[in-house]
């Protein structure tokens, strides 16, 4: 007997969560059992402002074919103002890969507040999608990482 | 222009205004320009050199330099003087111990493209009306100057020195170059072609790190390419990865602070047109937050340390045209 279902493409995500929105949007989606894919691997940080363009990069060197940023509402940050930051550094960063042809949707940064459990479950079902679409990342991979 | 900044940085040693000159000497070849230290009349009268292959960029030497004992003379060119002002905004150089003369710029030679053309074996290079008069072992050549001249002076965008305690000849204006046209002719590609473009690119570097040695913005005491566990520490590219991770990460070091004087570009040993990538940085930041050039003053913040809430969401790069 052959199972189909296994067969079609899982990727993995990255979602870089800062610590005070959400990662409590992802706990509160948790809470009230919203579905949310399994490809999505979070990575805690206390402020968006934390990840820098190398977490970006190593990400994918190791593996990611999708990375997503989620931090608080800008306006909302727990230390006032990192989120303004990240919003000008990774607009940078991501129009740097578009510009190196690498496919913009493979990066995403998004607002998710303690209270959108919902938005956060919605967001990442539709990055996934997204990325499944794009099929496994060929364009930023270390090939000493990949898996066999 | 050599005879009147050799007299002027002799009188200037003599009436002790200055300790030390920073200038440029002859390497092995005749287009092997290279920065060096003058202590006295007779080593410049013997050594300094100043020519159409002078193209070399001071100011970073002048970080390590101006916390030495003493005042040194720089002379800058219009586009170093970008440099200057960008390293005194990050307080990376002593502005006291500077005495910096200004000095009119390019266009500068490329030896590369002299090679190009299959001139080899280059003994003197001459320019007569805009006509290079080149000597070789193998006998003379002419080439048109302006085929000569480096990529980074083709599209100037300054001949007005930002910062100086006096001049040398005249005082020159902004320009209006045509600088992003390469970089928008990329933007205009599809992604496949640009993914193509940079890997042909890309895949040459041999990770010699020059392009960071030379940049005037690059002055951390502690790079990150010199850390084993960055995972991009030194050493060859051993995988197409590291070619693009180091070259993202080197122009996203100094976005915003980068004033495109393209000596990233001009030290490459493979010819890897690297300025694109800072010149895409610069563009982008003019058209998100605001028109910005890096070192024309000492005082406005960095676009990369300031904020506004009305700036546009990272999305807006997905949001863009087609593919």
């Amino acid at each position: 007997m052959q199972v189909n279902e296994n067969k079609e493409f899982q990727p993995l995500i990255v979602a870089f969560c800062c610590n005070w929105c959400s990662y409590a949007g992802a706990d509160l989606a948790g809470t009230n059992r919203l579905n949310y894919p399994d490809n999505i691997k979070i990575i805690r940080v206390p402020c968006s402002c934390r990840v820098n363009p190398m977490f970006i990069l190593r990400a994918f060197q190791r593996g990611a074919d999708g990375v997503i940023l989620c931090g608080c509402h800008p306006g909302d940050c727990h230390y006032t103002s990192g989120n303004y930051f990240t919003r000008r550094r990774m607009t940078l960063l991501f129009s740097m890969l578009d510009f190196l042809g690498i496919e913009r949707d493979r990066t995403r940064v998004e607002w998710v507040s303690a209270a959108e459990g919902a938005k956060f479950a919605a967001t990442m079902n539709e990055f996934t999608e997204a990325v499944k679409k794009l099929g496994p990342n060929r364009r930023l991979e270390d090939l000493r990482c990949r898996k066999q | 222009m050599q005879e009147a900044m050799i007299n002027k940085a002799k009188q200037l040693l003599a009436d002790g205004i200055v300790d030390r000159v920073i200038g440029w000497k002859r390497g092995e070849f005749v287009y092997d320009i290279t920065p060096a230290i003058f202590e006295t009349a007779e080593e410049l009268e013997k050594d300094f050199v100043y020519d159409d292959f002078t193209a070399a960029n001071v100011s970073k030497y002048l970080v390590k330099e101006s916390k030495k004992e003493g005042k040194i003379l720089a002379f800058l060119k219009p586009c170093d003087t970008y440099s200057f002002n960008q390293l005194i905004k990050e307080h990376r150089v002593v502005r006291e111990n500077v005495y910096i003369v200004g000095i009119p710029g390019g266009p500068k030679l490329d030896a590369e493209k002299i090679k190009e053309k299959g001139i080899t074996g280059i003994l003197s290079v001459k320019n007569e009306n805009y006509t290079l008069k080149i000597e070789t072992v193998y006998g003379e050549e002419t080439m048109p100057f302006y085929e000569a001249v480096l990529d980074k002076c083709a599209s100037c965008k300054s001949k007005k020195h930002m910062i100086y305690d006096e001049l040398l000849g005249e005082e020159g204006d902004v320009l209006d170059s045509n600088r992003f046209d390469m970089v928008e002719k990329l933007e205009n590609m599809t992604a496949q072609e640009r993914y193509d473009f940079w890997r042909e690119q890309l895949s040459k570097c041999i990770r010699c790190n020059a392009c960071r040695n030379v940049c005037p913005a690059c002055t951390c005491e502690k790079c990150v390419f010199d850390n084993p566990d960055s995972g991009i520490e030194n050493k060859a590219p051993a995988d197409s990865f590291e070619e693009n991770m180091f070259h993202i990460i080197r122009a996203f070091h100094v976005a915003g602070r980068c004033t495109d004087c393209g000596e990233c570009s001009r030290v490459c040993p493979q010819n890897i047109p690297l300025h694109l990538l800072n010149r895409k940085f610069i563009k982008d930041i003019n058209t998100f937050y605001g028109e910005y050039q890096a070192g024309e003053d000492t005082t406005s913040r960095a676009p990369l340390n300031e904020y506004k809430q009305s700036d546009c969401e990272a999305n807006i790069v997905h949001e863009r045209g087609a593919e």
